[in-house]
């Protein structure tokens, strides 16, 4: 128990002086999730408003692949990703294995499937007469096609916020791929298995209530939007109404 | 009169499904055309392909002219803009909502300013700039629909059924906005109803639209003026029955519609004749009233449907009526579905043509 006591209190010590170990890992779990989420949105998005605007043939196989992605074992798409850029592997002459760059793309990877799943979700959930709206009104077709990701805002949001917690929260993938090098690729995820591991308490508590801070923060952050949106409307909105629909008062 | 608009032998297919039928159709320029006809005639598709929001299998289009392709439709559909039926507005402000064209546009911001405040002083909707769109009553967002059209001053205003789902105050604002527009802007207006009394009053030139084809094309005296038996098609018109009419002794007509339902009219004639009767000309009562009003048949309430501030009630006498009621008399008089009710109206608000 003392041993607990004692590492809560190193823990603190080393919030509050700014240990650098503890900083470089929290300052590469932020940056790496936020340009995984930002890469895996720009190909994801574009999926997403084909998937929900578009009928084509094999859409619904495409969908299906990209739900069940979201269940596949984060440990296996570690293992795939380690073969795919291992010096020997497909892309092994990028050089990439053990850089930051490949636990960017590993990540980018993993969350793929969630905002693809999420932002079709919310697409489809607008009025499908938008686009037709929006282009009678003089708009082009990709002018057209912002307006309906601007109606889907609070579900892309949401798309978004879902893959950086569960970018930030990985463990298995940034492992393999990463191999949790100090001040190069080592995260929170990986520093707190690792310094667990090594008997360090005290930096593995510090660096799993800056985790926990992070992934609160951003629920509080959207709780905040939300607030920030119903006092500019002046009205209670829910932000996260993926309905989006027409209110029609039919009995 | 200059050719806004025509369509030449446009046939429009979903599918294996024929919509259109080799449709023709000249709107001149200045001119309020009503497309009349029931649900699913048609007139929604001719409204889209005026728009340019959807594409023909077989035919020509030709704006003030100018042959149409799928290559130049996008020049086309800045020209003209389409309200459409079901209220569609952006998750936004008011004024986002009618500005967007002008920002598409790229009108610069003061002039958009100015023209948002005109376009909402027009539908009655001064000062409501800032106020969320989606939060408006159904009459009200679809003011903001229209002022959204109006803003952008397109040479052709679409609109489809503008006042279908509203209540009389709001139906009214919008047809006096139409005339206005028609007047001032010399807007070509091509509307879509399936309101015979729209059709009547407001439009230069009525076009009957029945599956997929033109059956008629005139002005409202020509159109309504003689037995139409294509008027008298569109069952689905509200209130439109068509049967058998016989003098009576005392010199009214009684008109056979089927199903049991004689009703009384002040026309004198016989044979075949069509009725319309105004859903707000009809009285509902849970029992049966003693008054002048010739004609009173009792029957079941088939659909209920609420607006703003009145409902609509489908009420099965053994032909449907459709009925007009405020919502204050509807929540008095304690109605559901399937509750028993009475209808009246007078022989003289029967129209015969």
């Amino acid at each position: 128990m003392t041993g607990i006591l004692d590492g809560i209190i190193e823990a603190l010590e080393l919030i509050i002086t700014g240990d650098p170990v503890l900083y470089g890992a929290v300052f590469n779990s932020l940056f790496f999730s936020g340009v995984a989420v930002i890469l895996a949105a720009l190909w994801g998005l574009p999926i997403a408003m084909l998937l929900a605007l578009k009928n084509f043939r094999g859409k619904t196989v495409i969908q299906t692949f990209f739900n069940s992605l979201i269940g596949v074992p984060t440990v296996a798409l570690g293992l795939f990703l380690f073969l795919i850029f291992s010096r020997e592997g497909l892309f092994g002459f990028l050089g990439l294995i053990y850089t930051p760059a490949v636990v960017i793309i590993g990540q980018a990877v993993l969350i793929t499937p969630i905002i693809i799943s999420i932002a079709t979700t919310a697409l489809e959930a607008v009025d499908p007469e938008i686009i037709n709206l929006a282009r009678t009104l003089g708009a082009s077709e990709s002018q057209a096609s912002i307006a309906v990701m601007k109606e889907a805002t609070n579900g892309l949001l949401l798309s978004g916020v879902a893959s950086f917690n569960r970018a930030i929260a990985e463990l298995g993938v940034v492992l393999i791929v990463g191999g949790n090098i100090v001040g190069l690729t080592d995260v929170l995820t990986t520093a707190i298995a690792q310094h667990t591991a090594i008997g360090n308490l005290g930096l593995a508590i510090a660096l799993g209530i800056i985790l926990m801070v992070i992934v609160f923060s951003i629920n509080a952050f959207i709780v905040l939007a939300r607030k920030i949106k119903t006092l500019f409307y002046g009205l209670n909105i829910p932000i996260f109404n993926l309905e989006g629909k027409n209110h029609e008062n039919s009995l | 009169m200059k050719t806004a608009f025509e369509l030449h032998n446009v046939t429009k297919n979903y599918g294996n499904k024929t919509v259109l039928h080799g449709v023709n159709l000249k709107v001149s320029q200045g001119e309020i055309l009503a497309l009349l006809g029931p649900n699913g005639s048609g007139k929604s598709t001719i409204l889209k392909i005026m728009a340019f929001l959807e594409g023909i299998t077989s035919g020509e289009v030709y704006f003030e002219n100018e042959g149409v392709s799928e290559k130049n439709s996008e020049v086309f559909r800045s020209q003209c803009t389409l309200v459409f039926q079901k209220t569609t507005l952006f998750d936004t402000s008011v004024y986002d909502n009618v500005a967007y064209g002008l920002k598409v546009r790229k009108v610069p911001k003061n002039q958009q300013e100015q023209a948002v405040k005109e376009a909402l002083k027009i539908v009655k909707l001064e000062g409501f700039e800032k106020r969320p769109a989606k939060k408006l009553s159904g009459g009200e967002q679809q003011r903001v629909a229209i002022a959204r059209a109006l803003v952008l001053k397109t040479k052709l205003l679409l609109l489809d059924e503008p006042t279908a789902n509203l209540d009389p105050k709001n139906a009214a604002i919008l047809e006096e906005v139409i005339a206005k527009v028609n007047r001032e802007n010399k807007t070509t207006i091509v509307m879509a109803t399936h309101n015979m009394f729209q059709a009547e009053t407001l439009p230069h030139r009525i076009a009957l639209i029945d599956e997929g084809k033109i059956t008629e094309i005139g002005t409202p005296v020509e159109v309504f003026g003689k037995l139409s038996k294509n008027l008298a098609r569109f069952a689905a018109v509200d209130n439109t029955f068509s049967g058998t009419a016989q003098l009576t002794a005392e010199g009214t007509t009684l008109v056979d519609l089927g199903g049991g339902v004689r009703v009384e009219v002040t026309a004198q004639l016989q044979g075949e004749a069509s009725i319309f009767v105004n859903p707000q000309d009809i009285i509902l009562s849970k029992e049966a009233i003693h008054s002048s009003a010739r004609n009173t048949f009792k029957g079941k309430i088939t659909e209920i449907t609420d607006f703003d501030s009145l409902v609509k009630l489908k009420v099965d006498v053994g032909k449907p009526f459709l009925i007009q009621i405020t919502k204050r008399s509807f929540n008095e008089m304690a109605l559901n579905l399937g509750s028993d009710v009475y209808i009246t109206f007078k022989a003289s608000s029967v129209q015969v043509f």
